[in-house]
Order: structure tokens, then C-alpha cells, then sequence
């Protein structure tokens, strides 16, 4: 697993340890008698259903991690035991190294009060409160009085560009709008830790690029802690740090979009990934080749973190190979146009790196 | 051939026919033949109930008290004490608001005495002037909703003062705000706690179901056992009418709160008391509104209904009148309820469309705008009264109160009218009459008087168990069971051959006019409109124009049966037809269809089992206005419950009569539901 190393190096704010959702009459007594070792044939003999199956993984500080899966795999219900909406049957969560399944209720208040912030697919926005309401909800909650509340809720429509709007009910604005005022909502109380539930689902496609959009400008903003659940493959590559793809309640691989796309795990993992093109996912990092000859480059450099659409056709007008350079400027590789040939028009999926 | 009766309805439905025919011919009249009348086995079940709660009044549990007025202690009966000192408490209520509105002596009374207030001359709350309270109305109008409702606030309360109907509409209206809210208060309260608690639900829902198709008058009995009579007692009736509706459109709203905002206000950091007032309340809270205006409509239509156990007000007096056959004044009065339903159903939607403005950066006179209107109402109402003391002469000051049917009054006009109409009609309606009684009501009472009990328990249970089961068969069954061992089966029949009368009658109607009013959107709206606003009228209303057309006979009681519950027949079948998927009507308009062709082969099937439902509506309706048709003169189950209320012994009777009537439409409403449930699965429209 090649992670991104510079979020890598940073503390774990979620971490998952085998963690079972299990539905069923008899699941919890069954999970007791156990004793923790979990025999997944035995439970489906006794009628019950794996909702999430041994999920084990950890999301670092300011790490978008987006789990990816159709509907029925266990996404949602994985994202509602981390965010504790639903009882987690077996295994240990912890949020900021504290114990999630073991807070008390006036904790977990507490812990959602001030870290937690989530977006919903159907939005979920209070009907009877307006824009601005809803928006201050969260605050006025939490005990802030009303003026203040209103005040930090007017900056969060600036935030998300819906000056103009503070008085409309949901029931006025479009779906896109909606989700605006979901997302200004959910960052009101400066959460930590922010879970969106297939937030852009329910939307046109052209309004799902643009909010995506926004959202990258967001995050680029705030550096939040994301768990991003998302039964659609482009947009988890689009967005994702890293990627979790589930089915089943079985989490099939977690990985970088880069390394899900060059080595998918199982067979499962293949089907999503036959049909992505390469240029649009890879980094320059994952298909550039040792420097032979550093004094025959072209004048052109680039990042090895450019995506290689936005470089290719560079590459390709230019004489000589192009020099690759890390985030220091130091020269990390070189670019070929064979290989970016072969990368936009080859048939060979598996692995670019034989084309050289 | 046994395969094809299992899979045939039809077939199923004649051999049941066939066997209830066979049943009718071969089973002898006769007191000790069981398959003709099944022994009145529960008769005593009333005065066993009789007893008890006689028991439980005034013997068991007995505490000692003080009793001011004999300065001594006192022996009475825990439960006494309880129902007296509720009673106490919201009679206290009701005088208090009605003093403030009418002026009085009894709140001064209750903290001093009544020699106290004999003493003293200037011991007296003077009332607020008319004027002011409905300066008051039209502002709170303006306030809550704009110009509209402050025009209609002011053109209602115009009309109550004018009529001379000021006092009474005062005394009713100061007892429905003290029911209204109480009633509301504890459905919220209840439907949060059956929401809840599933268990709750499981047990609330058939007390709910019996509580809502018992008629009005069986609750009479036993609150006056309870509680006496007076003012209190009919708001304790009121409310437990009204309570009902507003459980069940509490639990609904609650339950129709999607899942994912109840997450949402978890996820920002809810408590349970502020999930529940802040979420899902709110986010319920069209249905809860819903649940609001039946109640003031509830409240409004007991306002008549309490009054035999001593409500005052409007509803005395429109009982009054229509005993003494007054048509004019009955009418006047009538409208003056449905206004007073009218405005404080506005106003209580409008309280709760209002918005809150954030942004407003207000002076001091605005922000206290109301509160400065407010005190301008009540001095500019005082000085006219003031000024009326001048104005008027011999003692009656209009300014101040306008004296009870000291107003004008059309009265001569509607009687002449009902004179006219009696001279130039009589002959043609009395024709009418007898024909409608001599060939079609009596032979029909005949023969449902003539159904042995045998075939009857055939054919219901034999329905229940083709539409619904083994299940069905055995609710109907037990539904009929404890109609037939109670000595009232005959008047049961009778109840049930007046229902079955006024249900075709009005589902044909219904139908036909709903059916020719869907086929165009302004016919619709009217029409919606028209049934809206007929269903805010009191039941009673539909009693004033029959008794001046027909008289008093049966005809007068099933016309105003049909005209009552015509009107569930149409919104229904307006609503089935109008809400056939558009696809569906394209898919039809693609295939080629005529008008005829789309009306029958895709709207009204789609549309029956909506249709049905209504017709579910019909016959509660119907069943609640025979059982007040008792008013009029009728021998079925009504003038048993009628009896009851006067009898002292009365709470057996009256609430075993309940019963029976809530059961024959449990029973209807039983098959009706679960043949609609399963056929709305069937078109794939649940």
C-alpha cells in the first residue's frame, strides 16, 4: 500500500479495528457467545445479514478517504457506525484516539457538537426553518444565542455562495442550492471530522460537477478530516486521497485512485477500473521512467504530481523527453512520448510501465 | 371445480348469496330458535358497569377532607375528589376567560366570597367592550396572516355583534379555548409518547379506532356520571372527541419525518428533548397542523352536542331554536359557529406559518408595534363605550355590550320563507314522503328486521373471509357477536338499514358528481373547495334546512344523513380520479383512448380503491348523523342513546350503545380497509 506520504506522517482521527454491523434477531447474542472471533458462515446460516464485514483501516489528519460502492455494499452503514447513528455490533472505533463506542450519550453530544459535521444525499434540511435558520441550527443548538448564531450562519452563506438566498425556505431553492446550505449546515461548528453520505447523488450531472467543484475549493480551503461515501467510481477518483471499495460489507481494497487503477486487487475492483481512462487518474509519478541522459531534456518540466492529461500534449510537442520534478524541484524521472502514447491510445491495461 | 371456486371471487360471492338466501327462508321466527336471535347474553353487562362505576364514585377509597362550606371534614371518594377538583379547576378556566371577555363575578368570587361580593358593589369585572375584542381579533388577523384575514376577522365578528349573537359567541368561544388547546396539548402528548413506545401504539390504536367511530352522545353519559354538568363537563366531552384525530396526525407526522433529518439533527449534536421539539415536531408539523384545525373543528362541533349536559353558549341556543322550530334563528346561529370555526382556524395556521426577520434593525415603537396597537384598541373600545353611555338611551349600550337577540334579526324573513314554502310545496313534498316512506323505507326496515341473525353472521363473516381471511372473517365476526348478545340487535338492524340507505344513496350521488366534476380543474378546485368548506359546518347545521323542507319524520333525518355524508363520497372520488399517475393518462392518450374509453378502463379502476376509502368515510358519516337524527325522532340505536343521557343509571346503556354503533362501523371499516390495502398493492399504487 503506497499511501500519499505526507498525509501518511500525520496522527490517525479515525480508526477503524475489525469493525462487524451485523442485522439479525440473534446477532448480538451470537456476537457475545463469540467472545470476538467472528465466524461470518455460522452468522448467514442463523439468518443475518453483514451490513459492514471486518472493516479495518484508519483516516489520517486532513485526509480525504472516500468509500466507494453500489448500493447494498455497507458504505452508508459503515459511515453511520463511524459517525455512531447506528450501534456497531462488534470491533473498536476510535475518533482522536478516544473510544467512539464507549462514550457515554452526553459525550457523544459533545464530540458531534464540535467535531462532527455531516452532508446527506436527500439533504435532510429542516423544512420549517429558512436558509439562515437551518444554517444556525447546529449553533443554536449547542446553546449559542441567537444573535451570534445568525451572525456565524451569514458568514457561512458567503462561504458557500448563496448571499442573497438567507431567507428562502428549502422547499424554494433547487436541489444544488439545497445542498449548499447542507454543507454551509454541516461546517457551521468548525467540525474536525467531516462525513458526506453520497451528498451530490441526487443531483443533475452538470450541477454534481460544479458542486464537486466547490467542494475541492471547500476543502482546499479548510483541510478537513473527510469520509466521503459515493456509489460513483469517477467521483471517488475525481475527489479521493484515497479510495475504499466495498462490497458486501467487505472492504475489497483501499487504496490511492493511482494504484486502485494500475493494480486492482480482485476481480471486482477490475470491473470499475477497465474502463477509466489512464489519463485522466494517473500522475505523472506513477508512469515516468529512470533518467538515461540528463543533459538531453527538453526545456518543459513538470510536477510528479500533474495528472497526465494536463501535461500529455506537452510532452508530446516537445523534441526531447520531458524532465519530471518532485515537490523540491529535484529531478525525479523523465517522461517519454512513447509512454504517453501508449497511455492514451494502448491496449495493454495492466501495466504501462513494460512499454518502455 | 372446487379449483375454480378458490379462484373465482365472483363464484365465491354467489355461493355466499346463495347460502345466506337459503338461511333467510329456512330459519323460523322464533324467541328460542338460535339461529334467529342469538339470547341476549351480555343484557346485564350495564348495570354490572352501572355498579361499578357507582362503586368506584362514591365508595371506594374514601379520604377525608375539609369542606369550606359545611366548616367541617367530610368523607368522600378518592376518585370523586379527583374528577371534582379537574372539574373545578377547568370550570375555573372557562368563567375566567369568559369574564374577562363578558364581565362577571364568579373569578372574584373564587378567591373571596359570595358575601363578599354582595358587600361590596364595586366587586365586579366589567366586561371588555365588544369593540375591543374585535379590534383585537381583526389586528392579531393582520398580524398573523395580512389584510385578507384581518377583512374576514372584521366582516365575522361584524356579523356576531350585529346579530345580537355577541354573549352567546363570547360563552362558546371561551369554552372551545379552553378545549381546543387542552385537546391539542394532550394528542401532541400522546402521539409523542405512542412514537415512541411501541407498545403504547399497539394499545392506543383500537381505543383510538372505537373512540373515533363511537357517536357523540354515548360519551355524554358517562362524563356527566363523572364530572356533572355545566360548562366543564362539555368541555371534558369535548376534548374527548377531539383528542382522538389529533393523536393519530401526531404519530403520523412524527412517522413521516425521513430518517435522514432525524440523523441530521443528531449528527449536529441533538439532544433527546431537542430531537423532539426542535426536529421532529417542526419538521411534522403540517400534519400536527392538520390535527389542530380538527380539533377546533371538533370543539366547534360538540359546541351544539354539549350542550344537553350544559355547555352555554351558541350551541344552547341552536338546540333551542331548533326545538322550538325557529328555522331563522337556527340559521343565524348556525353561520355564527361556522365563522367562529372559521376565524380561529385561520388564525391558528396563520400563528403557525409565521416568520421570524433577522435582519429587521428595528426601532423601539416597532419592535413594540402590537403591543402599542393593542393598548390603542383598548382605549380607543373604552372611550366609545364611554361615549355610548351618552348616545344611547333606555339602558342598552350598543357601544359596549349588545344584549342577547337585541340585534337584527332575518328571522322573519327565513320563516316567512319556510311559510311559503310549507303553503306552495307542502302537497308535492308530502307526496314525496309517503311514497319515499310507504314503498321504499318501510319495506326495506321489514326486511332487514326480517334477517335472521344466522344469515346475517353468513354474509359478513363470509365477505370478511373472501376479502380478508380466516383473520377478517373472525374480527367482523366478533364485531357482530357482541352487537348480537346485547338486547339491542333489532335497533341495530334498524340503525343498520337507515346506514345502508344513506350510503347508496350517497355514494351514488357522491360518484356521479365527482365523477362529472374531475373532468375539468375549475370543476375540481370548486368542488374541493365546496366539500372544505361544507365539513367545517357542525353536524348539526344540516338539521336546520331538512326540518324546514321535510318536517319531522325519517325523511328529514336520511336527507341530511345523505346531504352530510354526500360529501366524503365526492372529495374522494374527485381525489381517486384527479391523482391517476399522469403517465398512465399518457400511456392511455398514446394507445388511443376516447374520453369514455380513458374514464372507464384506466381512471376508475385505478381510482376505486381510493373511491372505497371515501366510501369507508361515507358510512361513519352516515352513522354519526343518524345517531344525532335521534334529535329528530328515529327507533333505532340514537333514541336508546338519546334515553340514556336522561336516565340517571345511563352510563351502562349509554356507553354499551356506543359500543354497538362503533362496532357496526368497525366492522364496514375493517373489510373496506383491507380489501383497499390489498387492491392498491395489486396496481402497485401503495
Amino acid at each position: 500500500m503506497t499511501n500519499n506520504p505526507t498525509k501518511n506522517d500525520e496522527p490517525s482521527v479515525i480508526k477503524c479495528d475489525s469493525v462487524y454491523k451485523i442485522f439479525g434477531d440473534k446477532a448480538e447474542k451470537m456476537v457475545r457467545e463469540s467472545n470476538g472471533a467472528i465466524d461470518v458462515e455460522a452468522f448467514q446460516n442463523a439468518g443475518c445479514i453483514f451490513g459492514v464485514n471486518n472493516a479495518s483501516f484508519e483516516v489520517h489528519k486532513g485526509e480525504m478517504l472516500v468509500v466507494m460502492g453500489l448500493s447494498g455494499s455497507g458504505k452508508s452503514t459503515l459511515l453511520r457506525c463511524i459517525s455512531r447513528l447506528t450501534d456497531t455490533t462488534s470491533g473498536r472505533i476510535y475518533i482522536d484516539g478516544e473510544d467512539l463506542l464507549a462514550m457515554k450519550s452526553r459525550e457523544l453530544i459533545e464530540l458531534r457538537r464540535n467535531k462532527m459535521g455531516m452532508v446527506f444525499q436527500s439533504f435532510a434540511l429542516l423544512p420549517h426553518k429558512t436558509v439562515l435558520e437551518n444554517i444556525a441550527f447546529p449553533l443554536q443548538v449547542k446553546g449559542i444565542s441567537t444573535q451570534d448564531s445568525i451572525k456565524r450562519a451569514a458568514a457561512m452563506v458567503d462561504l458557500v455562495s448563496l448571499s442573497g438566498r438567507e431567507n428562502y425556505f428549502p422547499r424554494q431553492l433547487s436541489g444544488g442550492q439545497q445542498q449548499r446550505v447542507g454543507i454551509a449546515r454541516s461546517l457551521a461548528v468548525e467540525p474536525d471530522i467531516w462525513f458526506l453520505d453520497e451528498p451530490f447523488s441526487a443531483l443533475d450531472p452538470l450541477i454534481r460537477k460544479e458542486m464537486q467543484d466547490e467542494f475541492l475549493r471547500l476543502q482546499g480551503m479548510l483541510h478537513k478530516t473527510i469520509l466521503f461515501v459515493t456509489h460513483d467510481f469517477d467521483e471517488a477518483l475525481r475527489l479521493a486521497d484515497r479510495i475504499a471499495i466495498m462490497k458486501d460489507g467487505i472492504i475489497e481494497q483501499i487504496d490511492t485512485p493511482a494504484n486502485i487503477v494500475l493494480n486492482p486487487s480482485t476481480e471486482y475492483v477490475a470491473k470499475f477500473t477497465n474502463e477509466v481512462p489512464r489519463e485522466k487518474v494517473l500522475k505523472c509519478e506513477s508512469i515516468m521512467e529512470k533518467v538515461e541522459n540528463p543533459n538531453k531534456l527538453s526545456k518543459l518540466e513538470v510536477s510528479k504530481d500533474a495528472i497526465i492529461e494536463t501535461v500529455a500534449e506537452g510532452v508530446l510537442n516537445a523534441r526531447r523527453p520531458v524532465a519530471v520534478l518532485d515537490d523540491k524541484g529535484n529531478m525525479v524521472g523523465v517522461l517519454n512520448k512513447k509512454t504517453i502514447i501508449h497511455i492514451l491510445f494502448g491496449k495493454d491495461e495492466n501495466s504501462p510501465a513494460q512499454t518502455s | 371445480m372446487i379449483q375454480s371456486i378458490r379462484h373465482s371471487k365472483p363464484l365465491q360471492f354467489a355461493i355466499l348469496i346463495a347460502g345466506f338466501f337459503v338461511l333467510c327462508f329456512f330459519v323460523t321466527p322464533s324467541e328460542n330458535n338460535f339461529l334467529w336471535r342469538l339470547p341476549a347474553l351480555i343484557a346485564g353487562l350495564p348495570a354490572i358497569i352501572n355498579n361499578s362505576v357507582e362503586f368506584l364514585m362514591f365508595d371506594w377509597f374514601p379520604i377525608e377532607t375539609y369542606n369550606v362550606e359545611i366548616e367541617d371534614y367530610e368523607e368522600t371518594a378518592l376518585l370523586q375528589k379527583i374528577t371534582r377538583s379537574i372539574s373545578g379547576l377547568i370550570l375555573f378556566c372557562i368563567e375566567f376567560i369568559r369574564e374577562i371577555l363578558l364581565g362577571g363575578v364568579k373569578t372574584i368570587v373564587a378567591f373571596t366570597s359570595w358575601d363578599y361580593v354582595r358587600d361590596n358593589s364595586w366587586a365586579y369585572w366589567p366586561a371588555l367592550p365588544w369593540t375591543v375584542v374585535a379590534g383585537i381579533a381583526i389586528a392579531l388577523g393582520y398580524a398573523l396572516s395580512g389584510r385578507w384575514l384581518a377583512v374576514f376577522v372584521g366582516l365575522a365578528t361584524i356579523y356576531i355583534a350585529v346579530f345580537g349573537q355577541w354573549e352567546p359567541a363570547m360563552e362558546t368561544l371561551s369554552f372551545v379555548l379552553i378545549a381546543a388547546p387542552l385537546s391539542v396539548l394532550l394528542g401532541l402528548a400522546m402521539g409523542v409518547w405512542a412514537y415512541k413506545s411501541q407498545s403504547v401504539e399497539a394499545a392506543l390504536m383500537p381505543l383510538l379506532n372505537v373512540a373515533q367511530t363511537m357517536p357523540h352522545f354515548s360519551y355524554l353519559v358517562p362524563v356527566t356520571v363523572l364530572f356533572g354538568v355545566g360548562d366543564h363537563a362539555g368541555a371534558i366531552a369535548t376534548v374527548i372527541f377531539a383528542t382522538p384525530p389529533m393523536i393519530r396526525l401526531t404519530l403520523l407526522g412524527l412517522k413521516a419525518v425521513s430518517p435522514e433529518v432525524i440523523e441530521a439533527g443528531l449528527m449536529n449534536g441533538c439532544n433527546k428533548v431537542q430531537l423532539m421539539f426542535r426536529v421532529l415536531i417542526p419538521t411534522a408539523r403540517h400534519s400536527i397542523l392538520v390535527g389542530v384545525n380538527q380539533v377546533i373543528m371538533q370543539c366547534l362541533a360538540m359546541a351544539v352536542i354539549a350542550s344537553f349536559i350544559g355547555a352555554k353558549g351558541l350551541g344552547f341556543n341552536l338546540l333551542l331554536a331548533l326545538n322550538q322550530l325557529r328555522i331563522g334563528q337556527a340559521l343565524e346561529l348556525g353561520i355564527c359557529i361556522v365563522l367562529i370555526a372559521v376565524v380561529l382556524d385561520k388564525l391558528s395556521l396563520g400563528w403557525a406559518n409565521k416568520q421570524i426577520d433577522y435582519f429587521a434593525n428595528l426601532g423601539f415603537v416597532e419592535r413594540h408595534k402590537y403591543g402599542f396597537i393593542f393598548i390603542g384598541i383598548l382605549l380607543v373600545g373604552i372611550a366609545l363605550a364611554y361615549l355610548g353611555t351618552f348616545i344611547f338611551e333606555g339602558g342598552i349600550n350598543y357601544f359596549y355590550l349588545i344584549p342577547h337577540n337585541k340585534g337584527f334579526t332575518t328571522e322573519n324573513f327565513w320563516q316567512s320563507g319556510v311559510d311559503w314554502m310549507v303553503d306552495n310545496w307542502y302537497q308535492g313534498l308530502q307526496t314525496f314522503n309517503k311514497l319515499l316512506i310507504i314503498d321504499v323505507l318501510l319495506p326495506m326496515k321489514n326486511a332487514y328486521l326480517s334477517m335472521p341473525v344466522s344469515a346475517t353472521f353468513l354474509l359478513a363473516m363470509g365477505v370478511g373471509y373472501i376479502i380478508g381471511g380466516i383473520r377478517s372473517a373472525l374480527i367482523v365476526g366478533g364485531f357482530l357477536l357482541f352487537i348480537a348478545l346485547t338486547e339491542w340487535w333489532d335497533r341495530a338492524l334498524i340503525t343498520a338499514y337507515m346506514a345502508t340507505f344513506a350510503v347508496i344513496v350517497s355514494v351514488v350521488i357522491g360518484s356521479i358528481v365527482g365523477i362529472l366534476c374531475a373532468q375539468n380543474t375549475l370543476a375540481t378546485k370548486t368542488v374541493l373547495l365546496v366539500c372544505d368548506t361544507l365539513q367545517t359546518f357542525p353536524s348539526f347545521i344540516y338539521l336546520i334546512p331538512v326540518i324546514m323542507l321535510f318536517g319531522v319524520t325519517d325523511t328529514s333525518v336520511l336527507i341530511a344523513v345523505i346531504t352530510y355524508a354526500t360529501i366524503p363520497a365526492t372529495r374522494y372520488t374527485v381525489e381517486g380520479l384527479r391523482n391517476v399517475p399522469v403517465s398512465l393518462q399518457d400511456a392511455g392518450s398514446m394507445s388511443g383512448v376516447n374520453r369514455i374509453q380513458r374514464l372507464v378502463k384506466i381512471e376508475l379502476p385505478l381510482a376505486v380503491p381510493h373511491i372505497m376509502l371515501g366510501i369507508n368515510q361515507t358510512v361513519v358519516f352516515a352513522l354519526f348523523m343518524i345517531i344525532i337524527g335521534a334529535m329528530i325522532g328515529t327507533d333505532d340505536l340514537g333514541q336508546y342513546i338519546l334515553k340514556a343521557l336522561s336516565d340517571k343509571n345511563g352510563i351502562g346503556n349509554g356507553l354499551m350503545l356506543g359500543l354497538c354503533v362503533a362496532f357496526i362501523g368497525l366492522a364496514v371499516d375493517h373489510l373496506i380497509q383491507t380489501w383497499a390495502k390489498e387492491r392498491r398493492a395489486a396496481l402497485g399504487l401503495a
